[in-house]
């Protein structure tokens, strides 16, 4: 018998996220599921996934754009060429983190049933639900890029890599969070009313309906370092030097040192959290099955 | 023979919450820290058990007595507080028939889906398929959202994904009950089936009639305690006599 070769192993300890790598099957599996059922029984299906950042992006135009007079027009010189654009830029990706952190933080509780009864990596859930983001991510991408041609827009290469770095950078930083945050779900189900509150600031902790400059100008050099070290600033921003700035005549500028400094601190700054994220999962998750 | 699963002093302790507010807990705390905020329950004390590849064993008890609390230390699902629990080869649980299951995705989906969270790969359920349809007698219907499924197809075609993961260790929790008679006839059948290929069985069941007939050993446990370990028949008849 083959078997009589496989040695004695204890059960119930998992490889963290190198056992997602490993059930990549099952993961693939899991989040067809979550597309299956998310808009299950609505008419409108993966539509929605369009209406929705539609519809706020309509509101936040009009509202910051028109009526607060960000957007630049012949009466207000001083506001952001084609604010639609660079609005937008900021929505797709606050959204994908929005919906990736939100996901991921119910995940665990959210198959409870599941994880009280089978043993499998745990983190596969988190992970999914970045994953599900990912791919909800996407279709509003192709109409930002539409909306990117259509005012001219003319990237290169660094551009476009700095743009793939944001999505990473943010990508992490999500599912970071999402391990530290739906592992202590389990125990507290106040951490999900926390991560809601979160959210909600982090979409306006971003430069993504106003300019850096006028944060740079109110908080002065040494907290704008701070507002900087935030990854979802340096993703927004990146996105803006992706999306928008190729679509301007590029006298806007960039927060200084985008490049050479802030992407790598970001990208940092989200590795050490999904660290932190694993290693607190790994702690909590051994007494999943009792708490749940 | 090898050993298959070897369980060495395990003691397990569950703490009933009784509450988790702050309310609460400042109360509790303005109290002066007066009675315990929390109560423990011994699940599990000091068990030790060794099973050999092979071997069908029945554990056996009331309820409350922790035979599903071992089971699921013995799946990984839960760990122990002290002790260690060792496994040999694959261990599939069949722990409650449909945890996988999701009432949206069609019978397909969900064989694929359960497949997977059970550990088989792509190529072992695409191989296998053909084989779990045919046993869960789901026919024409595996295409359809198996929330129009009635109770007995949905646990039959769970079953049958359970079965077809082929681990060395199978570990079963009261499904015995699954479905008509006919389709029960099947299932022990199957069991059997697997018992005499060589596989070790861990079975938890109240059906005490069925286990004698399926396993060999019985191991009889109270309150969390192992208070026997031996010949099925003699286990049945203590915990009978008990």
């Amino acid at each position: 018998m083959t078997s009589t070769l496989s040695p004695l192993v204890r059960p119930g300890l998992g490889g963290g996220l190198g056992d997602v790598v490993r059930s990549r099957f099952l993961l693939k599996l899991l989040v067809r599921k979550e597309l299956k059922v998310r808009y299950r029984g609505s008419v409108l299906g993966l539509l929605w996934s369009y209406v929705k950042p539609g519809v706020q992006f309509v509101v936040f135009y009009v509202a910051l754009g028109v009526f607060l007079g960000l957007e630049r027009s012949p009466k207000n010189p001083d506001g952001l060429a084609n604010y639609a654009v660079y609005l937008f830029s900021g929505i797709v990706l606050i959204n994908f983190f929005t919906e990736a952190l939100g996901n991921a933080a119910r995940s665990i509780v959210g198959n409870g049933g599941l994880i009280k009864k089978i043993y499998l990596p745990r983190e596969l859930f988190p992970v999914a639900s970045v994953w599900v983001s990912a791919v909800h991510f996407f279709p509003q991408l192709v109409v930002l890029l539409i909306g990117c041609v259509v005012s001219g827009w003319r990237p290169n290469l660094l551009q476009l890599s700095a743009a793939v770095a944001g999505f990473i950078i943010v990508a992490l930083l999500a599912t970071g969070l999402g391990l530290l945050f739906g592992a202590a779900n389990v125990y507290f189900r106040d951490s999900e009313n926390i991560v809601d509150m979160l959210l909600m600031i982090a979409t306006w902790a971003s430069p993504v309906m106003y300019s850096w400059t006028m944060v740079r100008d109110k908080l002065g050099e040494g907290f704008y370092s701070v507002y900087q070290a935030n990854p979802v600033t340096v993703g927004v921003e990146a996105f803006h030097y992706a999306f928008w700035l190729p679509t301007t005549d590029q006298s806007a500028g960039i927060p200084p040192h985008l490049l050479s400094l802030w992407i790598p601190v970001g990208l940092a700054v989200s590795i050490v959290t999904l660290l932190l994220g694993q290693l607190t999962f790994r702690r909590l998750e051994g007494r999943f099955a009792q708490e749940l | 023979m090898d050993t298959a699963i070897e369980v060495r002093n395990i003691n397990k302790q569950f703490v009933l919450r009784h509450t988790r507010s702050i309310k609460e807990a400042l109360v509790w705390l303005a109290k002066g820290r007066r009675g315990d905020l929390s109560e423990k329950f011994h699940a599990l004390h000091d068990v030790s058990l060794d099973i050999q590849q092979g071997e069908t064993v029945a554990l056996l008890g009331f309820n409350g007595s922790g035979k599903s609390t071992l089971l699921k230390h013995i799946s990984g699902v839960m760990l122990p507080d002290s002790g260690s629990v060792r496994t040999r080869g694959r261990v599939a649980g069949l722990i409650e028939v449909g945890a996988g299951f999701h009432h949206d995705l069609s019978g397909r989906e969900n064989v694929y889906l359960n497949g997977a969270i059970l550990g088989m790969s792509e190529e072992q359920i695409n191989e296998r398929f053909d084989s779990i349809v045919e046993f869960a007698e789901i026919g024409q219907f595996i295409d359809t959202e198996v929330k129009f499924y009635s109770s007995g197809m949905y646990l039959r075609l769970a079953f049958s994904v359970a079965v077809h993961t082929d681990p060395e260790v199978f570990l079963v929790d009261e499904i015995l009950a699954v479905g008509d008679e006919p389709f029960q006839k099947k299932c022990i059948r199957k069991i059997k089936e697997l018992a005499a290929a060589g596989k070790t069985l861990v079975v938890v069941s109240h059906d005490l009639d069925l286990v004698a007939k399926i396993c060999a050993r019985g191991v009889l446990l109270d309150h969390g305690n192992v208070v026997f370990d031996g010949d099925i028949d003699d286990a049945v008849a203590k915990l009978r006599s008990a």
